[in-house]
């Protein structure tokens, strides 16, 4: 067991989780939370990388001399809005889906969809 | 030794436990709370692991407008979901048994955590820790790389945040007119004058967070999503009627695209002025001078886009009647 790797490790292990509920589950909504969970992961992931040991947040200041890394938390701050808005436009789509079929099952949809042919 | 903190063991050890409990969980309300906590759990670990910046969007996002969101979702679809579909399904859990095996495996070769000699730390980083002060002028380095070093990258998370308001807005948009939907809570009179109270703070508080970005934590993506929350609060309580006196549709509309026009505009102006686009250091006589006004302008343009994104998501979202 190596400690400087369990950050790593404990990412990966939600990462999995998050994808295991996009893959498994049939319930539209929990899915989009199963993603939800593995993008704040990968988040988490780079942000792990950023960290350098005795480190300070990067602001510039008298009196400190080591910073942790700007560039993943420039990428990852962004990422996280966009985040929200493509989530926004997946629980719209998931609205518009309920409407058109009365449930966001989506193992419900197929069966439905595969009547219709 | 490594440096890793108990915080962070048990922070992380939460995450796990929570995830875990979303994955059994047949009760969508409960688990988009768990969601909630989820990511206020994550902003923590990211402050630990310094990143201030990315710290505060998450709190603001994935705790605030994102559970908001999917709450409204649940209320326009169906709470529960059906447990014929909730079992424990193999094939499924050997494909992420699989990769997770891979990925492990793939971090050996990783540098350690915290590691300052890291391949990610002796590229790039070194050179904005060391030379932005210089050039840029402002204190915090998150705000120069963002809105600077790094502005085309950030021009066009921007434009994507309006693109994708665009698509919720054509799938959600109903012609019909009908009862409003989003009943208030007024008639509790704690929340009435606790919402009263709190609303200009907030307020207030985004617009520091907007303008004080240069030296501390924050800039234009937080403090739009921070002036947001205090509108999405004040809908909530009063109502989306009363709400939408001041933000009318169409303002939220000039205003959605307003921003990102202001971030476009300055690229182009300092084409015009004989520099690069986005190049700042021609807008005025001294180039950090220059620098300062056009991350200023820039982060202007980014609060407005995403405070008006945010807010119109959220009436999208409330106006939508259930069907």
């Amino acid at each position: 067991m190596d400690p400087g790797l369990y950050n790593y490790w404990v990412v990966i292990v939600l990462m999995m989780s998050g994808l295991y509920v996009v893959i498994a589950r049939s319930n539209l909504v929990k899915k989009l939370i199963g993603l939800n969970v593995f993008q704040v992961s990968v988040i988490m992931f780079y942000i792990s990388m950023g960290k350098v040991d005795g480190g300070t947040a990067p602001i510039l200041e008298d009196g400190f001399e080591i910073y942790s890394n700007p560039v993943p938390h420039v990428l990852m701050l962004t990422a996280i809005v966009v985040g929200v808005a493509t989530l926004a436009l997946a629980l719209a789509l998931v609205v518009r889906l309920y409407g058109a079929y009365g449930t966001i099952e989506e193992d419900e949809i197929a069966e439905m969809d595969d009547q219709d042919t | 030794m490594i440096n890793l903190g108990l915080i962070d063991v048990v922070l992380l050890a939460f995450l796990v436990a929570i995830t875990w409990a979303i994955i059994q969980l047949r009760d969508l309300f409960a688990a988009v709370m768990l969601t909630g906590i989820f990511s206020l759990i994550s902003a923590c670990l990211f402050m630990v692991m310094d990143a201030v910046d990315v710290a505060f969007t998450e709190a603001a996002v994935g705790a605030g407008i994102s559970t908001v969101l999917m709450l409204r979702t649940l209320a326009l679809t169906s709470g529960r979901s059906n447990p014929r579909f909730n079992r424990l399904e193999l094939a499924p859990l050997l494909v992420v048994i699989a990769i997770g095996a891979a990925l492990v495996y793939g971090t050996f070769d990783m540098p350690r955590y915290g590691d300052p000699q890291a391949p990610i730390h002796t590229y790039m980083a070194p050179r904005f820790i060391e030379q932005s002060g210089d050039e840029v002028g402002i204190p915090n380095i998150v705000t120069s790389v963002l809105g600077s070093y790094r502005s085309y990258d950030t021009f066009g998370e921007t434009t994507v945040v309006f693109t994708a308001v665009i698509g919720v807005f054509l799938l959600l948009s109903d012609p019909r007119r009908g009862r409003r939907a989003g009943d208030a809570l007024r008639d509790d009179i704690i929340l009435r004058i606790g919402t009263k109270a709190l609303v200009p703070f907030i307020m207030v508080f985004a617009l520091y967070v907007q303008f004080h970005g240069d030296y501390g934590p924050g800039g234009g993506f937080q403090a739009g999503v921070i002036f947001a929350a205090a509108i999405v609060l004040y809908t909530l309580v009063f109502g989306l009627a009363r709400a939408e006196k001041i933000f009318r549709r169409r303002r939220l509309e000039l205003l959605v695209a307003g921003g990102v026009l202001l971030y476009g505009t300055v690229g182009v102006v300092s084409m015009a002025l004989g520099g690069n686009f986005l190049d700042y250091s021609v807008l005025a006589h001294d180039p950090v001078h220059g620098q300062h006004l056009g991350i200023l302008l820039i982060e202007l343009g980014v609060g407005i886009t995403v405070a008006a994104v945010m807010v119109s998501l959220f009436f999208l979202f409330v106006r939508r009647r259930q069907v």
